[in-house]
């Protein structure tokens, strides 16, 4: 049942690219994926040429695959970017730090500089010590803050310009499926709003914080596992050890499924949350601010990372997930308020017993 | 009696015992692949099968190449097996 390549017509098909239905084969579809990727930086205008960019990864197959394509494309248009690799050590033994070695190895591969952030140099907790205190569950919720707000960290450090993450278009989809069947309303619209392009650039201009953009955000996970295994990229590849109760597996299985019956489902999705607008009232950002405990922006008065951080801190970790569940705007106002009040008490108490001492 | 190469990556070299290569010789003649996943997930995988098949059919998320061609393109479970033919099964369904 041998095809001929869709483009050249040449050689024997060796892909289905299922969000357009090309059959390519491996020297055609290295050059789709890689224009893909370059037409999504250049319409949306994610990279300036001469900007220093910082490559947030992991040692997984899409980190891997954005650092390669970013330094191909580099080099191809003399774009003069200054790349580097920007990896978060959670602490998570037997995870991270057998991934990081594949850092290393992208590192010395790709002979780009690489900076590693990690946990406990910020937060005084590891991603073991946070699961022995609250257990297995939402393990996830406090992962994702404490790594957004590592990254940025780790970008200001390096000084880079922008930030990209190796999310594609599953991840995109599986994040808009996650909190519709969570009925996570504040966390769609904000979804739908830095898709769109409008969240916080108003944010960003006034405070100077880094942009995140994801290149890779138009290709489909089996187009970048493809292009690994055609181009024998090393990468490590194994579930985080914590994900397998996460929540959001369903929602990739549930994806991965409409995926096999039909391929165009995830770009579908996509194009549905380009489409939609939200009513006023939902496209209200909250103000941005900086955060009284560490500087971070945030929408709130204390960042989330440090709420989590100073419930941890006081045993109270199991505390800080139930409030953060379903994040309802009131429910954060009412966790905001609560836990600057507890903050306060903190500080209050530390003080008391430093001036008794 | 083709005898086939059987690899296994992104993970699933764990649910084989660590083995990513597995080689194996299919009695009979005209052996489709569906035969060669019901192998797999009756004498070869020992435990943790939801890794690798829902029901009868591979997961979603696991991506087969036969001879480095998506197996899309060949037929996907009624692809008859040549001798010499390689099979690489590749899970997606880790972090990136």
């Amino acid at each position: 049942m041998k095809r001929l390549c869709s483009h050249c017509e040449k050689a024997f098909a060796n892909i289905l690219v299922g969000r357009e239905d090309k059959y390519l084969c491996r020297c055609c579809f290295y050059e789709y994926f890689e224009d893909t990727v370059h037409q999504t930086i250049v319409e949306e205008c994610l990279l300036q040429p001469g900007e220093r960019v910082a490559i947030g990864a992991s040692g997984g197959k899409d980190s891997t695959v954005l650092a390669y394509v970013l330094k191909i494309l580099n080099e191809r248009y003399c774009y003069n970017w200054d790349l580097w690799l920007l990896s978060v050590d959670e602490g998570i033994h037997g995870y991270r730090d057998d991934s990081l070695r594949t850092v290393e190895q992208n590192r010395d591969d790709y002979k780009l500089p690489l900076y590693i952030v990690s946990y406990s140099e910020l937060y005084d907790w590891t991603m073991d010590q946070v699961v022995s205190q609250i257990g297995r569950k939402s393990n996830c919720t406090f992962c994702g803050v404490f790594r957004r707000q590592a990254l940025d960290r780790g970008a200001e450090k390096i000084q880079a310009n922008v930030l990209t993450t190796g999310h594609n278009a599953d991840d995109i989809a599986e994040t808009v499926l996650l909190n519709l069947l969570r009925g996570d309303h504040a966390r769609f619209s904000r979804s739908v709003m830095e898709e769109n392009g409008s969240y916080r650039t108003t944010d960003e201009s006034v405070f100077n914080k880094i942009r995140r953009v994801k290149p890779l955000k138009q290709v489909y996970e089996k187009e970048i596992l493809m292009y690994a295994y055609f181009k024998k990229l090393k990468y490590f590849a194994t579930e985080c050890i914590y994900a397998p109760f996460a929540y959001r597996g369903h929602a990739r299985e549930y994806l991965k499924s409409l995926e096999r019956m039909r391929p165009h489902s995830i770009s579908d999705i996509l194009y549905s949350l380009s489409c939609i607008s939200l009513n006023k009232e939902e496209s209200k950002t909250r103000v941005a601010q900086q955060c009284i405990r560490c500087g971070s922006i945030s929408s709130q008065t204390i960042c989330k990372a440090c709420q989590f951080k100073t419930s941890l801190d006081r045993g109270q970790g199991v505390l800080a997930v139930k409030r953060s569940g379903m994040s309802l705007s009131k429910q954060t106002t009412q966790c905001c308020s609560e836990s600057a009040e507890r903050v306060s008490q903190y500080e209050a108490d530390s003080n008391d017993a430093a001036s008794s001492s | 009696m083709p005898k086939v190469e059987l690899q296994f990556s992104g993970g699933l070299e764990s649910l084989t015992g660590g083995n990513k290569v597995v080689k194996v010789n299919f009695s009979g003649e005209q052996v489709v692949l569906e035969k060669v996943i019901e192998w797999i997930r009756t004498s070869l995988i020992k435990e943790k099968h939801e890794y690798f098949v829902q029901g009868e059919h591979v997961r979603p998320g696991i991506l087969v190449l036969i001879n480095d061609v998506d197996w899309e393109l060949e037929g996907k479970t009624s692809y008859v097996i040549q001798e010499g033919d390689c099979i690489t099964f590749i899970s997606t369904l880790h972090g990136g």
